[in-house]
């Protein structure tokens, strides 16, 4: 069987991914804890809980900063861009594929080159993820962080729960994406195949 | 009449005409002190000294006067007084009728105070407040020291029941503090009380995360105090070792803050699934305040996902046994 092995992710992406995986799964311990808190003595303590949910959340925010500068100047931003063309047909084609063409042992119809990392619903989620879900984490955790600075009154209701129910959502839909995100990790040639790429930064590709 | 007598009224006559405060002046009395109060025009007898800044202190018999500046811890504001608690009293309710007399005298000056016991313990009336509890509580709290009485936290001629109605809890929640502030934010008063060191609030609470949005937000008897069911304001102050400072006595389910802060408020206004929802009236509490409908949401569709991740791994695993 002949591997093909493509440069897929250099080591500055590497680096941002692996910080963003350890960073958000200790916020999302920690966001746990802080809001299912009990009186009594949880697994983490609630001070502890905060001191690394504030130092994982600014570790994640900076590295966020760097993910989007990286994307500005380097090619790695291509591979978010144009997302929309001819977006549903595609979608389509790709849930096809997970849903019913995976168990048949057809072929991607969106398979990985050099110019196409993603699927169109990888693109998707991604881009959301990205750009729209991280932002939006990162600006009211912010808020929640510095509680004193909040409008007292957004939208008619108190800033702070604005603010942190946002936040909560935002948060569990981005855990949620994880949860998926490493579920279709596991749906390269072998389980184990993209995982192995985000460490050596090399895609292979079984013919 | 005795000579001696005579002599004492010829005297009492004599310095009442050579020493004047000043006159009364009716300019500063608004409408709104008459709706209160029967005694207003009496009560100015003793503002037109206690309730300015200065006063004028004249000698007629000798043609002079001078400007003197009233000692703040004398001073009452007509505004706080007339919208306190005793607003409908008259002076002389609670003060000697001699105060009239100026100069006060010596004996006036030691004049004991009635206290909150004098007037409302043990009466059917005020038996709502438990202000037997609230004495009991005192005596048992660190605040239980000489020269320590009712009067030097709640000042009889300002003080109001803000928490027990409290429309603006943010407003009532800074009229509360700043008594404890009063004292423990001002060497030179606190230091009339005690020997001890002075207390440095922003240092020894260097510990709490987000000070700022603590001191707004709650009381410090929330957690410098014992909860007490029974009375709506704690009183029996702990010493400091004791107080809170575990964050899940309040960031919890099961908060303190609803035997304190939110006790006796049983309109809910906003709750939306909201556990302990009186409180995101004003403000959010981390822990405290979990969207019972949010939590729900979020467990089904993390179950959903995770099941969905089960059948399609199950799928996949039949079918590559298969191929």
């Amino acid at each position: 069987m002949a591997t093909t092995k493509i440069y897929l992710y250099p080591v500055w992406i590497r680096l941002w991914h692996v910080i963003n995986a350890l960073a958000f799964l200790v916020l999302i311990i920690t966001g746990i804890a802080l809001h299912y808190a009990t009186s009594g003595k949880g697994i983490i303590s609630f001070e502890l809980s905060v001191t690394l949910h504030n130092i994982c959340a600014i570790i994640l925010s900076i590295n966020y900063g760097v993910f989007v500068l990286g994307n500005m100047f380097t090619g790695n931003g291509n591979y978010y861009r144009k997302w929309r063309k001819n977006l549903w047909p595609k979608l389509w084609k790709q849930f096809l594929f997970y849903a019913v063409g995976i168990f048949k042992g057809e072929p991607h119809p969106f398979p990985i080159t050099k110019k196409q990392k993603f699927n169109p619903l990888q693109k998707v989620s991604y881009v959301f993820a990205m750009y729209f879900g991280m932002p939006l984490l990162i600006i009211s955790g912010i808020a929640l962080m510095f509680p004193e600075k909040i409008s007292n009154s957004i939208f008619n209701i108190s800033g702070l729960l604005f603010y942190d129910v946002l936040h909560l959502i935002v948060g569990f839909v981005l855990s949620i994406f994880l949860v998926i995100h490493l579920y279709t990790c596991t749906l390269g040639d072998k389980p184990g195949t993209l995982f192995k790429s985000m460490i050596n930064g090399y895609h292979e590709e079984h013919e | 009449m005795k000579i001696s007598t005579l002599f004492a009224t010829i005297l009492l006559l004599i310095l009442s005409s050579t020493l004047i405060a000043q006159q009364n002046d009716t300019t500063k009395l608004k409408p709104s002190y008459y709706e209160v109060n029967d005694f207003v025009e009496d009560n100015e007898a003793c503002f037109k000294c206690h309730g300015e800044i200065k006063y004028t202190l004249e000698d007629i018999e000798n043609d002079r006067s001078a400007t003197k500046r009233m000692a703040p811890c004398k001073l009452v504001d007509r505004d706080k007084y007339y919208t306190s608690v005793h607003k409908s009293f008259s002076c002389t309710d609670c003060h000697s009728y001699e105060f009239m007399t100026f100069p006060h005298s010596m004996d006036l000056r030691f004049e004991e105070n009635f206290m909150c016991m004098d007037c409302h313990g043990y009466d059917e009336t005020y038996a709502h407040y438990h202000f037997e509890e609230i004495e009991t509580e005192f005596t048992e709290s660190i605040h239980n020291i000489a020269d320590f009485n009712c009067w030097s936290c709640h000042d009889p001629h300002s003080y109001k029941a803000f928490m027990r109605n409290a429309d603006d809890l943010e407003e009532a929640i800074l009229f509360d503090n700043n008594m404890c502030l009063r004292c423990h934010a001002d060497y030179d008063r606190f230091a009339q009380k005690t020997d001890r060191e002075e207390i440095v609030i922003v240092e020894s609470h260097d510990w709490l995360p987000n000070q700022a949005a603590h001191f707004a937000t709650v009381r410090c008897i929330e957690c410098h105090t014992e909860i007490n069911d029974s009375i709506l304001i704690a009183h029996k102050i702990l010493p400091k070792t004791e107080a809170v400072q575990r964050c899940t006595e309040c960031h919890s389910k099961d908060t303190r803050l609803m035997h304190t802060l939110y006790k006796f408020q049983s309109l809910e206004e906003r709750r939306g699934g909201f556990l302990n929802a009186i409180i995101i009236n004003d403000s959010y509490v981390i822990g405290a305040n979990q969207n019972i409908w949010l939590n729900r949401l979020s467990w089904l569709v993390f179950g959903m996902t995770l099941l969905v991740i089960g059948f399609h791994t199950f799928l996949r695993i039949k079918s590559h046994k298969k191929n």
